[in-house]
């Protein structure tokens, strides 16, 4: 089975806080309000649409899924 | 319209030339500008991506994403020590400039926007919910006799106008009862862009003298706010300036209210013309924050400025040291190119990567917030107000000038369930 994995780009990431609003199953945000996964950032299933989601709503393409 | 000082937004100097060419000759202190934004961006896209104007000494508007993009990641050849757009380019040199964070350049930059990070992140922010709930319900209680004997309420003046100020002077901890002042302040610093270099210090010299009064109190009585935070934190071992701590306070100030108020403003402005998206909210609040990621794609209200640091050609235009550049998000946002159906506004946008808030390094200190007033504020609007249309024409309406985009006047009908 393939798991799919989020990752965050922090020097791309300027804190507009979309991934966490949409997804905080996957993100959370650090105290300067900038993006980090949660635990290894692997994805579980019933949650692809959300990780799919945060990636098209940030603002900084700053969210990639491998898979 | 009336014509009181801050809310005649669209009203210019006696000696105001009127635009008749936005390509070669645009001003955004013309009122015609932002109350045609849309139809201007999309014309200038299509004919004229670079708009070029000699007003305040040389401007530059570029309409697309993909350009505003570019200039917002260039901070080599673009600075940020000045950030509004007038006739004389103030004196605060790069990299701090006048108004810490926002109008300072790498590397200062990132180090005076940590220091402010902390206490607008999402999870300080959403302490907030509360108390802007009760505001807002307040609000609206205030304005129910005049609901209850029929007559129109002014959703911007009475309702979106007094959110943000409210919030901004208890995080601050300045006197509720100046908020009518700091809405003056506002007024000028971001409005009065077309004024008399002279007439234009006057003002922010009165502005300064009121912050310095507030730190000077803040020294006597301390108390738990941002004013005292700034004056406790620490830069480079140091603590603040009263230059920098002034200046952020400004920052705070200026930048929490009107932007805000704009975005609240327009989002209703769409609600009273669009009773099928104003039934379907209130048929379903769950979709309210996919809403407000569109009404903010739509109606960002803010467009930030640049300085030219460098001469250079930036697509075909010759960019020269100290000509401004415009960086109008909000038309961003409405590029075809980046935006299916850019131009239709879609309350079940799921995929919405706008960039209100900016795009870089000055991604909006107060977005969080901004977007929990903007969303607490539609909610209990329409939770109080299940239908309501606009209460008389376009006409009726006025829109801000300058780099501010919202309506100022927003007379609304509430209608019987």
């Amino acid at each position: 089975m393939i798991l799919m994995r989020i990752h965050v780009d922090a020097e791309k990431c300027q804190g507009h806080n979309r991934c966490y609003a949409l997804a905080p199953e996957l993100f959370d945000v650090d105290d300067y309000g900038n993006a980090v996964v949660i635990g290894d950032g692997s994805v579980p299933a019933e949650l692809e649409d959300r990780a799919r989601l945060a990636l098209a709503n940030c603002p900084e393409f700053a969210i990639t899924i491998s898979e | 319209m009336t014509t009181t000082e801050t809310s005649s937004s669209e009203s210019a100097n006696a000696d105001f030339t009127p635009v008749t060419d936005w390509a070669t000759d645009f001003d955004h202190a013309d009122p015609q500008y932002n109350r045609n934004a849309h139809e201007i961006w999309a014309e200038l896209r299509g004919t004229c991506p670079v708009a070029h104007s000699d007003r305040y000494g040389g401007t530059w508007l570029p309409t697309t994403h993909e350009y505003v993009r570019e200039i917002a990641y260039d901070t080599e050849n673009f600075t940020s020590r000045a950030v509004i757009v007038e006739k004389m380019i103030p004196p605060d040199p790069a990299p701090i400039g006048g108004a810490p964070p926002i109008t300072s350049d790498p590397p200062f930059h990132i180090e005076a926007r940590k220091l402010l990070l902390p206490p607008f992140a999402p999870k300080k922010i959403e302490l907030w919910e509360p108390e802007v709930r009760t505001l807002c319900r307040g609000l609206l209680d205030s304005m129910m006799a005049d609901v209850a004997a029929g007559k129109t309420i002014d959703a911007a003046a009475d309702y979106a106008k007094r959110i943000p100020v409210n919030v901004i002077s208890r995080m601050l901890g300045f006197p509720l009862a100046d908020e009518d002042l700091f809405l003056e302040f506002v007024h000028d610093v971001l409005e009065g862009i077309d004024d008399a270099p002279e007439v234009r210090f006057v003002k922010i010299e009165r502005l300064i003298q009121y912050i310095v009064a507030q730190i000077e109190d803040h020294v006597e009585n301390p108390r738990d706010d941002l004013t005292s935070y700034l004056m406790g934190v620490e830069l480079f071992g140091e603590k603040l300036s009263v230059e920098h701590i002034g200046g952020s306070i400004i920052l705070l100030l200026i930048a929490g209210i009107d932007t805000t108020w704009s975005a609240i403003g327009s989002s209703l402005w769409h609600l009273a013309n669009n009773p099928d998206d104003l039934a379907r909210l209130v048929a379903d609040p769950s979709l309210i924050p996919t809403a407000v990621e569109e009404f903010l794609r739509a109606y960002a209200p803010v467009t930030m400025a640049r300085l030219v640091a460098k001469d250079h050609d930036f697509h075909g235009c010759p960019m020269k040291v100290d000509d401004w550049v415009l960086l109008p998000f909000p038309a961003a946002n409405l590029d075809p190119a980046v935006f299916p159906d850019a131009d239709k506004v879609l309350i079940d946008r799921a995929e919405n990567r706008h960039s209100a808030f900016g795009l870089g390094i000055h991604r909006c200190l107060g977005s969080n917030l901004a977007r929990l007033e903007l969303t607490i504020a539609i909610e209990e609007f329409i939770d109080r107000f299940p239908s309501f249309t606009l209460g008389g024409t376009e006409d009726d309406v006025t829109w801000s000038v300058g780099q501010i985009r919202g309506p100022r006047e927003l007379p609304v009908q509430v209608l019987a369930k």
